[in-house]
């Protein structure tokens, strides 16, 4: 069973600047991507939100291997900040899974 | 097994914290690049090295040793490399094994960036040993405390110095200082400008054309985050050259893979080979404005392609014409 954590959710919503939830999950960003990964960024933008926290666990590394490049990011229709996204979630991880500040 | 993320990131944190750099560097490495320029000491324009090009060679060589690590059962030994670094710095040791060819190259391209400015008439000094790294690699990874924490010490010792503009060399440093500083240091005013755009802005006189051409690989940060496109256009064409435009340019360049080095550097492999082959379909000599990007890209190149930073070209157009007149 999937653990959805509201906690998860909650915590980057109230993140400032962070605007996963402006993503209506056209998948343009995810065919620009220079590293191919199916799930990045759109479907991890969508677990985030959802609070799928085991999954968004499970994308950790995909999460640190974003190369902060804004190609998505340049072409998303929704000018979602999606670097600065991705940063952010770095800092929870960080911060909840790995203990560094 | 890959690398293991905690531990590494922990390193470049701990670094950060304890001596002031993802990757200490001793003095001679970070200032060696200035000896004989006499650049005056401080003053309110500064060039801001931000000790990036002098870490290539460090970084280069680690990369590699990590790559060597990359799916091997020492992997599981990186937390204890953590707890020893606490004492004695690892990647410092990691960094002996840099190569002085390497090193030649970084400095002299620092050197091509002050020789060019002041051609251009622009007046600056140097802060020595009083100069930081900027702290891109513990932002980027997202460890806000300790890169605030560091990034408010830069800022306390820039203001003591009286400096009021940097001018700095290579797009991370560029960009940590015009849009990370702003958010972790209150009332941050110093004025930051890339020497690509000063030198843009002096405009620099035509030379004559020299039938050179170069293929521009622009730096992601410099393009998506800095609106660095059209300067270094302006100049390698006012050098003489002729720019040539690879698939994915300009704003929609292609990543040359550099910022997964240190945690992944099979995938970064990956990511610079795709980017070799689409500057190689344009032509065989590339100009690079990162010093990340010029590594990568040479790495995953070998010899088929001939990759320039854009101040060695600048620089020896220069020459070039000097000695024709
Ligand atoms: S391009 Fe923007 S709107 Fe489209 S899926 Fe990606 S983040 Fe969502
Ligand atoms: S910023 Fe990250 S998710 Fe977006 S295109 Fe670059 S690597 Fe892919």
């Amino acid at each position: 069973m999937i653990k959805v954590s509201s906690n998860l959710a909650a915590r980057v919503k109230d993140t400032e600047g962070f605007n996963a939830g402006a993503c209506f999950h056209c998948g343009t960003c995810t065919a620009l991507c220079p590293l191919g990964y199916e799930m990045l960024p759109r479907k991890l933008f969508r677990e985030v939100m959802l609070g799928l926290e085991e999954k968004v666990r499970a994308r950790i590394p995909q999460i640190f291997s974003c190369l902060l490049c804004r190609m998505c990011e340049k072409n998303c229709p929704s000018e979602v900040h999606i670097a600065d996204n991705i940063r952010t979630l770095r800092c929870l991880i960080n911060r909840q899974e790995f203990g560094l500040k | 097994m890959p690398l293991p993320i905690a531990p590494i990131l922990g390193i470049f944190a701990d670094n950060l914290r304890k001596r002031d750099s993802v990757l200490p560097l001793s003095k001679k490495t970070a200032m060696g690049w200035a000896n004989g320029l006499n650049l005056p000491r401080g003053g309110k324009t500064v060039i801001y090295t931000g000790h990036v090009y002098q870490m290539i060679p460090a970084i280069d060589a680690m990369a590699s040793q990590m790559a060597l690590l990359e799916n091997s059962f020492l992997t599981r030994f990186f937390g204890i490399g953590r707890l020893m670094n606490k004492f004695v710095s690892l990647s410092f040791f990691m960094g002996l094994t840099a190569s002085s060819e390497k090193m030649r190259h970084s400095n002299q391209v620092l050197r091509d960036i002050v020789g060019l400015l002041r051609d251009a008439g622009v007046e600056f000094g140097y802060l020595y040993e009083e100069e930081l790294y900027a702290g891109a690699l513990v932002y980027d990874d997202g460890m806000d405390e300790t890169f605030g924490h560091h990034a408010r010490r830069v800022a306390e010792r820039l203001k003591k110095l009286g400096v009021r503009r940097l001018l700095t060399v290579d797009p991370h440093t560029t960009k940590m200082f015009r849009q990370a500083y702003p958010h972790f240091v209150k009332d941050f005013d110093i004025e930051v400008q890339s020497y690509l755009e000063v030198l843009a802005q002096a405009h620099p006189k035509a030379m004559k054309p020299v039938n050179g051409e170069v293929v521009v690989h622009d730096s992601c940060v410099y393009a998506r985050y800095e609106n660095v496109c059209d300067q270094p256009r302006e100049l390698l064409r006012a050098a003489g050259l002729s720019v040539r435009e690879p698939e994915l340019s300009g704003k929609s360049t292609h990543c040359c893979g550099g910022p997964l080095e240190s945690l992944f550097p099979a995938e970064a492999h990956r990511i610079s080979g795709i980017r070799v082959d689409q500057l190689e379909a344009k032509g065989k000599n590339v100009v690079t404005m990162c010093p990340f990007c010029w590594v990568n890209l040479n790495k995953a190149a070998g010899d088929r392609l001939v990759i320039n930073d854009i101040a060695t070209t600048l620089a020896s157009c220069r020459r070039q014409a000097s000695s024709c007149s």
